[in-house]
């Protein structure tokens, strides 16, 4: 558009600002369309003028990004053991989910699943034990993310517990994630009750082996495939997992038939995963985190590669700012509760479930999901808008990942925290809500808004690594 | 406490509808907790943790829908209880909203409107040129009617735009009507062939309605901003509009106003001016009118005067037996009839440019004040109380703070009239009514009171005074408010209307003694 043709040209007419302004192109029957501006988010003006001035660099590094993360495919490769499989995985460690955080400033919850961890793995006899060792210092602690792993809620991750093992085909790398143990009382939520330790039992002495023997026989499942139909089907895969479970209920079946060896426990198996609408959100979190892994460390990328909550922060990492968290404080959401239980029983948001919404899914995929729209709040029009709005922060569409209702237009992908900050918009995450004291559970589900703080900071320090002269080199494709 | 339960056998609701139903029931008077779920399992010892597992609920189904409420006393309990069978039944079929999508920045918007060729920016002035330069990176035209840029911001804006070949219209632009389209602040013109290009926003108004409302049409109409023609931006929006006019095959005759540009900006405008063979007329509030017509640009002291020359030179003649008006004659009517402490004239504009026009043509007149004085008059001290001759331009920010524009909200305004009704030294009160898109569409109805009032006070006291009000009115019988029927009401009122505030002034000049 050069100034010789405005005047040859039919005005379209974007409006930032007065809606009146609007209303009148309206009446006039010019083509306009409104801004619903708001106040970006106040960063200094010295750090908007960094990363304006690396803005080549940044777009240039951001592709890379992209390119790397939908190029992912992630498949199933098979199970094993926390210990054996994860990369620095130590008999005294617990991963827990989100940004690092020490014993003294973890949430009920996430001190609940921990008791629950340590006497499944027989090192304390009995909760007062387990609480007294949890803080003795013996216990070390890491984020999922750490260890190329991630768990849903408090995302608690002993050496006994088996994972499933997703891989990269294309870019090689490889990601953990527990098996899903099913709604109610249960370690993600905190609890840690003896029917809580029996269920872990059962998931490591029958689930594990049924699965793993399954899955050998069928040499691998395409997770990516799974979860593009699952879209179709009405999942969003964070907080609607059932066509998606379906779908993997039906090719795990005929193997799990084929290959084990007890009728009883293939019964027990069988119904676990049947009576299970979350069993796959582990593996849609587990793909989700092994494409964006491959997105890592590409210098000056402003791309979120991860989003996790532990109860007490809410922490983001970027591509271009290497294994650093940026945290601020984890919101309580607004949900809807189960009876008995209201907001002020909340616990602050938690999980590293929000690895979903980083890989364009969940609350960035709630278009294509009408059944749990009116976690939003309201009408199937309203979800629409909230994906709409995810592409003002993303840098990519999904190539694989479509939403039929909007003409199979790939989910925003992506997240660029510039953007973020411009439009003062953060990620929508649909969420689970713990239980604020250890044990009682999940009591409510929603969609809320991450916080805030955290982009700001993850903003902040990569314009300081700029500044600091980090990042001059645009990135190799 | 009772709790009361019912089933509804084979009923399916999603959890979901049945959350959002549980808490409209305990939002219902006389519920003290209510439970809704579906019949399976998980949901019975949900139930159970939370005491709502009544005996009625042992033997439900996956399928079956189960409502309690626990209420002070059976029969609120069983009341409560037809309530929500209501209720159920009206879940699932809720309204389709089909809200429409409105992005929160630059990249939606382009994304719903693909080919999108202007941005219009009129958020906060501190966050406009950020904007603004989104808007030009994504190669927009972009007009900006925020003020309170900073002028740095405003130079680099237009530097950008003019490397890009981009237009930037304002900051603080009011105003423009691009390809007949109205934009901001605006009147429904005819088109025609003249071109306009104005620094400010209410000059434009008036000059574009009067060559309407005289046989003539607008090409396209640019605005500026105020500190276009200032020394340190250089005049590149009125540079940049020159020459899209020049190329425009629809322009032929070209209009320019805005105070007198810096020499430096005035001498860039008339080379440009030279270098192409379009007529150009000029009104440079102020200015001397031979530094003017050295660059073969017609001069025109007034607004009116402009307009009349532009169509002059588009070959139109303008015809103004319709304005036509024996100014002395109406003068001595009017001042035959003030009382002798009436002195002084109390002009209260909403369009800034009208505020310049009026000092302009009164040019030294003894104890001319004004909240922002040119030509030799002087700043008021306070800028709430007239001094002697008094030009107002209530569009200054001291008048402004937390509220509208003045041509939108009339309020202030209104006061000052009751105020300078009530002074026995007010011989005339003058006034601009600015119609158009932007402005207020009832104007009559917020005016008029006033102006009754204000005569009514005049007469009350003092010897019954006569408070003649005379009056412009700047917009088209096309516009939202149709200026023929204010301009009748106005008259009704007992009103002067004039055709234009240059001939208001005028008149005003003539009535004072």
């Amino acid at each position: 558009m050069s100034i010789k043709t405005l005047f040859d040209t039919e005005l379209k007419v974007v409006n930032i600002g007065l809606k009146s302004f609007k209303e009148t192109l309206d009446q006039c029957k010019v083509a306009a369309v409104q801004v619903d501006w708001r106040p970006p988010a106040t960063v200094d003006e010295h750090w908007q003028k960094v990363m304006e001035h690396h803005k080549e660099t940044i777009d240039a590094a951001n592709r890379e990004v992209c390119n790397r993360v939908l190029s992912s495919r992630p498949v199933l490769i098979g199970l094993d053991v926390a210990l054996a499989a994860i990369p620095g995985m130590k008999k005294n460690l617990i991963l827990h989910a989100g940004p690092p955080v020490a014993w003294e400033k973890m949430c009920g919850p996430m001190r609940g699943g921990i008791i629950a961890a340590l006497k499944y793995e027989g090192l304390a006899k009995d909760d007062g034990e387990a609480e007294h060792l949890a803080a003795s210092g013996e216990i070390q602690y890491a984020p999922c993310h750490e260890h190329a792993a991630v768990g849903p809620m408090a995302g608690i991750v002993s050496a006994s517990m088996p994972v499933f093992v997703v891989k990269n085909e294309n870019h090689g790398n490889v990601a953990y994630c527990t098996m899903n143990e099913g709604l109610g009382k249960v370690l993600r939520y905190g609890a840690f009750s003896a029917a809580v330790i029996e269920k872990l039992q059962w998931m490591e002495k029958v689930l594990y082996p049924t699965l793993k023997a399954a899955v050998a026989d069928l040499g691998k499942i395409d997770l990516k495939n799974i979860i593009a139909q699952a879209l179709h089907m009405g999942d969003e895969v964070h907080n609607r997992n059932r066509a998606a479970t379906s779908l993997f209920y039906r090719q795990i079946t005929p193997a799990i038939i084929r290959t084990s060896e007890n009728k009883k426990e293939m019964i027990e198996v069988l119904e676990f995963i049947n009576g299970n609408d979350h069993f796959f959100l582990n593996l849609s979190m587990a793909a989700s985190k092994v494409s964006l892994d491959a997105g890592r460390d590409v210098p000056g990328s402003s791309v979120v590669i991860a989003m996790a909550r532990n109860g007490t922060e809410f922490g983001v990492q970027l591509s271009g700012a290497g294994d650093r968290w940026f945290t601020g404080a984890a919101p309580v959401p607004d949900a809807l509760y189960f009876p008995g239980f209201t907001r002020a029983d909340a616990n602050p948001d938690i999980g590293d479930s929000a690895i979903t919404e980083t890989n364009g899914l969940g609350g960035f995929a709630i278009a294509a999901s009408p059944a749990i729209v009116q976690f939003v709040g309201g009408t199937a029009a309203d979800a629409v808008n909230y994906t709409l709005q995810m592409y003002e922060i993303t840098v990519a569409e999904n190539n694989m990942y479509r939403i039929p209702y909007l003409n199979f237009r790939g989910t925003p992908t992506g997240i660029d925290v510039r953007q973020v900050i411009a439009k003062n918009l953060c990620p929508f995450i649909d969420t689970g809500v713990a239980h604020k004291e250890a044990g009682v559970g999940q009591i409510g589900a929603g969609v809320l808004s991450a916080p805030p703080e955290p982009f700001k900071n993850a903003y902040i320090g990569l314009a300081q690594a700029f500044a600091s002269g980090g990042h001059t080199a645009c990135a190799p494709s | 406490m009772q709790i009361k339960g019912l089933i509804k056998k084979g009923e399916y609701f999603d959890s979901i509808s049945l959350m959002i139903a549980t808490q409209k029931i305990k939002q219902m008077e006389g519920v003290v907790d209510a439970a809704i779920m579906m019949g399976a399992p998980e949901n019975k010892a949900i139930l159970k943790s939370s005491g709502f597992l009544i005996d009625l609920f042992l033997d439900a189904e996956d399928s079956d829908l189960l409502v309690a409420v626990k209420a002070a006393d059976e029969a609120m309990a069983r009341e409560i209880l037809r309530k929500i069978a209501d209720l159920l039944k009206d879940t699932g079929k809720k309204e389709h909203r089909g809200a429409e999508f409105t992005p929160r920045g630059l990249e939606g918007a382009l994304a719903a409107l693909p080919g999108a060729n202007l941005a219009l920016v009129s958020v906060a002035g501190k966050y406009a040129a950020h904007e603004a330069m989104a808007a030009l990176k994504k190669g927009l035209h972009v007009m900006i009617f925020s003020d309170n840029v900073p002028l740095d911001k405003e130079i680099e804006l237009k530097k950008y735009a003019r490397q890009k070949g981009l237009l930037v219209m304002g900051p603080d632009c009011g105003t423009a009507i691009i390809n007949g389209v109205p934009l901001a602040f605006a009147n429904v013109v005819n088109r025609g062939n003249i071109g306009i290009v104005a620094a400010s926003g209410s000059g434009l108004q008036e000059v574009a309605c009067l060559i309407s409302n005289h046989g003539g049409g607008i090409s396209q109409a640019i605005g500026a901003g105020g500190r276009d023609v200032k020394q340190e931006v250089g005049g590149i929006t009125f540079l940049s509009a020159l020459e899209m006019l020049a190329q425009d095959d629809q322009t032929k005759v070209i209009l320019l106003v805005s105070k007198p540009p810096h020499p430096e900006v005035l001498a860039r405008i008339g080379q440009k001016v030279k270098g192409f063979s379009k007529p150009t007329a000029a009104v440079f509030l102020g200015a001397d009118a031979r530094e003017v017509e050295a660059y073969g640009i017609t001069a025109a002291p007034d607004l009116a005067a402009g307009a009349e020359k532009a169509l002059a030179l588009a070959g139109i003649h303008m015809d103004k037996s319709a304005d036509e008006m024996d100014l002395t004659a109406v003068a001595q009517n009017i001042a035959a009839k003030l009382h002798p402490t009436q002195k002084y004239l109390r002009a209260l504009f909403t369009g800034g440019t009208f505020c310049s026009e009026t000092q302009v043509i009164l040019k030294g007149l003894p104890g001319l004040f004004s909240n922002a004085p040119i030509a030799g008059a002087q700043r008021l001290v306070d800028v709430w109380k007239s001094q002697q001759h008094t030009v107002i331009d209530l569009g200054e920010d001291t008048f402004t703070v937390g509220k509208p524009h003045p041509m939108i909200d009339f309020s202030t305004r209104n006061l000052r009239i009751l105020q300078e009704a009530r002074d026995p030294e007010t011989a005339v009160i003058l006034l601009d009514l600015v119609l158009g898109y932007g402005a207020n569409l009832n104007p009559l109805a917020e005016l008029m009171p006033a102006l009754v009032e204000a005569k009514a006070v005049a007469r009350g006291q003092n010897k019954h005074r006569e408070l003649p009000v005379i009056c412009s009115v700047t917009g088209t019988d096309a516009d939202p408010q149709n200026r023929g029927l204010v301009v009748k009401a106005l008259r009704e009122a007992g009103c002067i209307v004039c055709a234009s505030n240059a001939q208001a002034t005028k008149l005003c000049q003539k009535v004072i003694p």
